[in-house]
This record gives structure tokens, C-alpha cells and sequence, in this order.
């Protein structure tokens, strides 16, 4: 089943096409890799996505529901969730609050607050933080900001989670431990859709792997497709110049 | 072991307060009627820095719209006075206090920092020369009288709105509604991708803060007897609360308290003894807290608690 499926997605930055006819579609269960250079626009397709862009043109379904244009709450409580390259989270807010915030306002239906507390302390318990509970989130290092900001988005029990270079600032022991976090992510029955330049990572963690290029979609394929890719080599590295030529 | 300091904790503030409260209601009985009406003038600038902070204290936006809600309420009063109880007036004159910050910030809490500032400030002035403008071309006459209310009366109407507004801070900020307006300040987008309504969450809370500012507006009229737009928006009530909040502390819920309390007072005893250097002397305590002070008192006071404490945990 297609969780999210977008259709001729298309966002201008003044004369810039950041996003240009994309068409993509991410399914129940799956962990989907969007990679491209820099300024490829996967940050952009991800705020068209969670709504705190809006598109110029095209459609973008969740579940088969039409969710463009809605405001970005809505779309949070009907199960899509989002963290951000540069982490977004309550900075002066202790960690619990943090995640607590996604309990009680995430979902559609309404939770007490007693059952809200005790599922963020889980969620802190899943990512590994419950021992930094009380701290202020601005005091925690990068790594665990960043899963913080992973367990405040699941707190909104998204059914796909937008994962915006979870695994940037990251150190190897790091990544790994992110990459481990992602698969249990999925194994609870979540869809996985991310941006990650780490590409250790996204070659061995993601089903499928989309690659964009000037806003436009490049690649397709499963991991090992997208490695034997001439257009994508030839994206990252630049064209094969023949010696002598 | 770890209980039985969290209580006492909990049991000094509220303890203290009923303190205070019972040694308030009961003032006009034993106090001279000087003590009223100084009370009465601390108290109105506590419910002004107490209602601006409900809003503009955790999600930062900072409302120079005090003087829109304030004079709102004082015209409510000259209008509806003579005609409806008391009470019924200082209701009304929250309720169309709230109406107006219902509407303001439907249209502009989208603006964020400066512009959402300049706004407010613009709509008081607006406001104000509305009915200015009004009052000459349509009523005739500029300005008008106010029904007068006894003192202890209007204290005790202060007394309660003070009470109510305390209240209501105290629960906003403990219910969820205060952790969604905190998430605002903090970091309103990420806020709005944990689902937070952010605008209804907004103009809420706004309106909510206004009702007191309104209906604190509407009783100080009837003490004032005559006001005209000048009077009643003032831009002084939109600059007070903001200044009496942030000098006091915006971090806990009795730092505008404090601010209130220190400002009304100091005004008084500078007013009455240095008339003409008053303005200088409120400069500079001013200039000095802001640049020494920047958590407000409540930051100092914080401090001196939190001494004692790491010195236990030094020696241990």
C-alpha cells in the first residue's frame, strides 16, 4: 500500500525551480533513502511534504487522502511526522517536555495527560535518553539532540516519519547507532522516508533510494541500481574525461 | 526522604499567599483609606504585568496592545456605567477587551517579532484616535464622565480580578495549554510539526490575557471620573506591562507579580517625593536592572537559592 505518493510536485523559488515535477511514492514498510548533491532540493520536497512549504503545482496523497495545502498540524496528527536538518527542538525545555508535547498534540485523538507522560518516558527508554530527562534540551550534545528530536516527532505516532539528515555532525560510532535506530523504527511499523548524505548509511539501511538533481528526479532503484547508476556517478563525481581528448 | 522537602516546598508559596490574600480582603477594615488606594494602584499594575505575561511570557511575542485593551475597557465604562450594575459592566468591558484581541490576533498573529510589535503599538494609537476622531465629528463632545464607585469598592473588584488572574496564569501554565504556548516561544515551527494549532493556540491565549486588562480598565475608570482618549489609551499601559513583567522575571509566575509590586510603589514614593526627577530616578533603576539583572529579580533571587545548594553539594 502507498503510504505517501506524491504526483508533478513543483515549487519555485522566485525564477528557481527547487522542486520540478517530481513524482514519488513511498510504501507501507518501507525505508525510502532521497539522496542528491546539495541544493538538490530533498529538504524542499520534505517541507512540501509536511506542508511548511506549499507546492506551485501538483498533488500530494497520503494514504490516498489529498493532503496538500493543509496546515502543518493537521497533517502531523494525521500521522505524518518530520524532524529537520538543523534540529528543531525546545531548546530550554526539559527533555521530557520535549517529546510530551508530541503526546498531546499530535494525534487526532485526545490523550490524558498521565497516559502522556508515561509514553514519552517509553519513547525516551526507545531512543536511550530517559537517564537526561529532566535536563534541559539546549544541554544534551548533537547526537542525542538529534534523537531527541527523532523521539518528539514519534511521540506524535506518525505512521511515515520524515527523516531530514538524521545522521549530519554525526561521528562513525554515531552513525551506526542512528542507523540501528532507524531499523527499529521501521520493525515498530513505521515508514521510513530520509535524507541522509551518509552514504554507508543510506546504502545499507534503505529498500530504495530516490536520487534528485536540480529539483528534478534522476534515479529510482534499490540500493545497488543507484550505486551502478551512470547518471548518478556522473551526478556526484562529475563526467568520465578521456585522457588525451 | 525526597517527598517530604517537595511538599513543604509547595506548602510555603500557598501558605503565603492565602497570607497575603486574607490580610488583603481584609484591609479596608483596619487600614487607612490611603492604604486602599495605593493598594488599589498596586494591584492594577499586578493584573497588567500578570495578564501581559500570560501571553506574551512564553511564547515571546511581545504585545504593545495593553493600551487598546486598557482604554477599551475605561470606554465601556463611561458608555454602559449609569445604565448596568457594577459587575455586569466590568464584564463587559473584559469581554470587549477580549472581542478586540480575538480580532487583532486573527489578523496578526501570523506577524512574528518586530512586525507583530509595531502592530500592537499601532492598534492602540489607532483605537485611540478612532474615538478621538469620533468623539469630535459624531458625539460632540471630547471626553466624558465616568459614574464614581466608593473606594473599598473598587478595591475589592481589583481584589478579585487579581485573584482571578492569578488563577487563571497559574493554570495555563501548568495544563497543556501552557506547554504548546512554551513550545511557541521556543520554536514555532518545530511546534506546529507536533501538531499544535499554533494560531488558535495564539489568539486563545491572547484574548484570555485582555479580559483583564479590559475589565481592570473598566473599574479604574469609575476612580478616574472624567476620561477622554488621551486618558484611557495612554501608551504607557501598553510600555508598563511589558517593562514591570521583564524587570520582575519572566521565567516563574511571580516575577511580574514582583515587578508590579516594585513599580507601583516606587512610582508612588517617587512621585510624592521627587516629583520633578522621577522620570530620571525610574530611568535609571531601569537601565540598571535590565543591564545587571537580565532574568529579572526572580533570576536574582534564583541565584541566591541555588548558592547555598551547590555548596552542600560541594562538601558532600
Amino acid at each position: 500500500m502507498r503510504v505517501l505518493e506524491g504526483k508533478g510536485v513543483t515549487k519555485y523559488f522566485g525564477g528557481l525551480a527547487a522542486v520540478c515535477d517530481v513524482d514519488f511514492n513511498v510504501n507501507q514498510g518501507e525505508i525510502v533513502g532521497l539522496i542528491g548533491p546539495n541544493g538538490a532540493g530533498k529538504t524542499t520536497l520534505f517541507d512540501l511534504t509536511s506542508a511548511a512549504l506549499t507546492p506551485k503545482s501538483g498533488t500530494i496523497r497520503f494514504k490516498g487522502k489529498n493532503i496538500t495545502g493543509l496546515k502543518p498540524y493537521k497533517i502531523c496528527r494525521m500521522g505524518v511526522a518530520r524532524t529537520f536538518q538543523s534540529v528543531k527542538i525546545f531548546a530550554n525545555m526539559p527533555v521530557l517536555e520535549n517529546v510530551l508535547l508530541g503526546s498531546l498534540f499530535g494525534m487526532s485523538t485526545g490523550m490524558s495527560s498521565a497516559d502522556a507522560v508515561k509514553e514519552a518516558g517509553e519513547l525516551l527508554e526507545f531512543v536511550g535518553l530517559s537517564a537526561v530527562k529532566a535536563t534541559p534540551a539546549k544541554d544534551l550534545p548533537l547526537a542525542h539532540q538529534k534523537r531527541l528530536e527523532v523521539a518528539g516527532a514519534l511521540a506524535t505516532k506518525p505512521e511515515i516519519l520524515l527523516l531530514d539528515e538524521l545522521m549530519a555532525g554525526l561521528n562513525p560510532t554515531e552513525v551506526v547507532q542512528s542507523m540501528e535506530l532507524v531499523k527499529t523504527i521501521r520493525d515498530k511499523g513505521i515508514t521510513v522516508f530520509m535524507i541522509e548524505h551518509v552514504m554507508k548509511a543510506i546504502m545499507s539501511v534503505c529498500d530504495r533510494i530516490m536520487v534528485l538533481h536540480h529539483g528534478v528526479k534522476i534515479a529510482e532503484g534499490t540500493p545497488q541500481e543507484i550505486a551502478a547508476s551512470k547518471e548518478v556517478v556522473k551526478v556526484y563525481l562529475g563526467e568520465e574525461v578521456r585522457a588525451g581528448s | 526522604m525526597n517527598i517530604a522537602p517537595v511538599t513543604s516546598k509547595r506548602l510555603f508559596p500557598l501558605g503565603l499567599l492565602f497570607l497575603v490574600l486574607i490580610l488583603l480582603s481584609t484591609l479596608p477594615i483596619y487600614g487607612p483609606k490611603y492604604a486602599v488606594i495605593l493598594l488599589t494602584d498596586i494591584l492594577l499594575y499586578v493584573i497588567l504585568a500578570l495578564s501581559w505575561a500570560i501571553f506574551s511570557g512564553p511564547t515571546g511575542y511581545i504585545s504593545l496592545a495593553s493600551a487598546a485593551f486598557f482604554g477599551a475597557g475605561m470606554y465601556t465604562s463611561a458608555f454602559l456605567g449609569k445604565a448596568l450594575p457594577l459587575f455586569v459592566v466590568v464584564g463587559i468591558g473584559g469581554l470587549i477587551s477580549s472581542c478586540l484581541a480575538f480580532m487583532a490576533g486573527t489578523l496578526t498573529l501570523r506577524l512574528r517579532g518586530m512586525y507583530f510589535i509595531m502592530f500592537t503599538f499601532g492598534l492602540s494609537q489607532l483605537i485611540k484616535h478612532l474615538i478621538l476622531w469620533w468623539e469630535a465629528h459624531v458625539s460632540g463632545t471630547i471626553g466624558r464622565f465616568v459614574i464614581i464607585i466608593d473606594v473599598i469598592t473598587v478595591y475589592y473588584v481589583i481584589l478579585v480580578l487579581f485573584v482571578m488572574a492569578l488563577l487563571i496564569a497559574y493554570l495555563i501554565r501548568r495544563s497543556r495549554l501552557g506547554l504548546a504556548l512554551q513550545s511557541i516561544g521556543e520554536n514555532e515551527d518545530a511546534a506546529a510539526h507536533r501538531g499544535v494549532n499554533v494560531t488558535v493556540v495564539k489568539v486563545i491565549t491572547f484574548a484570555l490575557s485582555a479580559f483583564f486588562i479590559g475589565a481592570a480598565g473598566a473599574i479604574m475608570a469609575t476612580r478616574w471620573t472624567y476620561i477622554d482618549p488621551s486618558i484611557s489609551f495612554n501608551p504607557l499601559y501598553s510600555f508598563m506591562p511589558v517593562l514591570m513583567a521583564i524587570f520582575g522575571g519572566l521565567g516563574q509566575l511571580y516575577g511580574p507579580i514582583i515587578g508590579g509590586v516594585i513599580f507601583a510603589y516606587l512610582e508612588e514614593v517617587l512621585i510624592t517625593r521627587f516629583a520633578y526627577y522621577y522620570m530620571l530616578f525610574f530611568g535609571i533603576i531601569l537601565v540598571i536592572v535590565i543591564l545587571y539583572l537580565p532574568n529579572g529579580f526572580v533570576g536574582l533571587i534564583q541565584k541566591w537559592r541555588k548558592r547555598p545548594l551547590e555548596g552542600q553539594h560541594a562538601s558532600t
